[in-house]
């Protein structure tokens, strides 16, 4: 426990004395400010709720999530300091749940950051609050998913861009399982249990149940597993290969 | 102490390091001696418990690092190649960091970090952000964060690499006086440095060993062992002149210096200077070669005798 939070503390530590966390902070306030207010017509829609806010988190996350995650170990093998990594006494389980649990952190800190969203719509009318709540629960849930396919993408490479774009394209393909787009690939031949894994794969139906403010069971362990089955391949991953 | 047993790592159809097998007691400087890619590193990787041996294993203490990495990793201090850090943290942040992940006692992280520090004269850069340090400095950071836990064995991988003399010196000090009853393996490339800090030596090329021994007897092997060269006027004449000793077995003419080569257990010098002082030569230079160790490293790598 102790490895892990001291890793978490030396990554988070990391974000604050680079740029890196200062621009992923503004860009993401100024983002959901701008998806809201324009393109969710949160004033001209005349309900106090938060639904214009995180309709567009999935979007966001697709290509913010990635930018934070795709220096997790991309760097640590750019720089060789995965190798002061692991030869220090602690397990890659460890080290690979000290960075994520750094990243999934600080973008919690993002979503507080936007609370002030929730002072806003309580001001002008009277929302359900539970539905909120439950909505910032499932976008920090979803971007714990996110985050974990970014960091398992991440593991695959010194490169961060190459990093970054299979984190984008894996990410897209987990948030739009459930639609059309998706689901065509499969319709025709594949039988009606796969493209029913298909489509309860999708991050998109996740959400947007929980954002509903049912915080069902199965939504949260689909999150669970998500996150941890990334994780176990993150952790594979490096132990197969970590010199190159 | 280190055992290593039957340690093999291929990559494809690569041999990076070939069946290598040997054990390092306390006290004992080695130093793994090869050219670039003859294995010294990986075998570094794989005692440290970064890379996994393709069989074989190594013993730390009597503990296995392929069964036991992390016990195993505990008992290490290990500079890797290039001294990696975190850039963006200052030099006591870092420190704090491999402290607690040394698993140094809480209450004891900051006067550890505080006596590496001063250790290795990092006091005037402590608050400094690595990345905007010098690379001797940075080395020292590397150094120091390896050495933080007073481990009992340190591995360190080319330490003195690029660095100026005045800092190669510094480091090879630091590395005599960690040595006393301590295990270290340095790995490099330049022979001086094993002269400078190792007792043993082994040379490793395409992942084999091919020899260990200490630095003297190494030394000793070079066909300059006990060879006399002079610097002399009329240096041609003196040379067959001196080809006529019973002790000298051949003479070599090479830039305007003689190189008499022993034959059998005679004393050459003093058959030499009794010579040159009965011809009255005109000497400018006379001495009495040790041996030539990038002789003997260039004979035993390039797979010749070592003449």
């Amino acid at each position: 426990m102790n490895a892990i939070i001291n890793v978490m503390r030396r990554e988070l530590n990391g974000y604050f004395a680079t740029p890196v966390a200062y621009v992923f902070l503004i860009i993401f306030l100024v983002m959901t400010g701008i998806f809201t207010f324009y393109l969710g017509n949160f004033y001209e829609r005349g309900y106090a709720d938060l639904d214009p806010f995180f309709r567009f988190h999935p979007w966001l996350y697709l290509f913010l999530v990635p930018a934070i995650s795709m220096r997790l170990w991309a760097e640590e093998r750019r720089l060789g300091t995965i190798e002061l990594l692991f030869t220090l006494p602690m397990t890659t389980i460890q080290a690979v749940l000290g960075k994520f649990l750094a990243a999934w952190v600080f973008i919690g800190l993002a979503l507080l950051l936007t609370l002030t969203m929730w002072i806003t719509v309580n001001y002008l009318g009277d929302p359900d609050n539970g539905v909120i709540l439950a909505a910032y629960i499932g976008s920090w849930l979803m971007a714990g998913g996110f985050l974990a396919i970014g960091s398992c993408m991440s593991a695959l490479t010194r490169n961060q861009v190459v990093a970054f774009i299979l984190s984008v394209v894996v990410c897209f393909l987990f948030l739009l399982s459930g639609l059309p787009m998706v689901m065509n690939v499969f319709t025709g031949w594949a039988p009606q249990s796969v493209l029913d894994g298909v489509a309860s794969m999708s991050f998109l139906k996740h959400f947007s149940d929980i954002s509903k403010g049912v915080i069902d069971l199965r939504d949260l362990v689909y999150f669970v597993l998500m996150i941890g089955f990334w994780l176990l391949a993150n952790v594979l991953i490096l132990d197969m290969k970590k010199a190159d | 102490m280190i055992e290593v047993k039957s340690l093999c790592k291929t990559y494809g159809a690569i041999k990076a390091v070939d069946d290598l097998s040997f054990t390092v007691e306390d006290g004992q400087v080695l130093g793994f001696l090869g050219p670039n890619g003859a294995g010294k590193s990986t075998t570094m990787k794989m005692i440290t418990g970064f890379l996994t041996p393709t069989s074989g294993t190594a013993l730390i203490d009597g503990i296995d690092v392929v069964e036991n990495s992390v016990a195993a990793r505990a008992r290490i201090g290990y500079l890797p190649e290039g001294a990696p850090s975190y850039g963006e943290m200052t030099v006591r942040q870092f420190l704090t960091f491999v402290a607690r992940a040394r698993l140094i006692e809480k209450n004891e992280v900051t006067e550890s970090v505080s006596r590496v520090i001063k250790k290795l004269n990092l006091a005037e850069v402590r608050h400094q952000v690595i990345d905007t340090l010098s690379k001797g400095f940075k080395r020292r950071v590397g150094l120091a964060q390896a050495i933080i836990h007073d481990p009992q064995i340190l591995i360190l991988d080319e330490p003195t690499d690029g660095l100026d003399p005045n800092q190669k010196r510094e480091v090879r000090g630091l590395i005599r006086d960690m040595s006393k009853d301590k295990i270290i393996i340095i790995s490099t490339h330049i022979l001086e440095e094993v002269q400078a800090v190792c007792n043993r030596v082994m040379i490793i090329a395409h992942g084999k060993l091919l020899a260990d021994d200490t630095p003297q007897d190494l030394i000793a092997r070079s066909r300059y062992h006990n060879a006399v060269s002079l610097v002399v006027k009329s240096a041609e004449k003196v040379a067959s002149a001196l080809s006529e000793l019973p002790e000298v077995a051949r003479v070599e003419l090479n830039e305007g210096e003689l190189t008499l080569f022993p034959a059998g257990e005679g004393d050459l010098f003093g058959a030499v200077t009794a010579e040159i002082r009965e011809n009255a030569w005109q000497v400018t230079s006379l001495r009495l070669e040790a041996g030539r160790l990038d002789q003997v490293f260039h004979s035993i790598t390039q797979g010749g005798a070592s003449t």
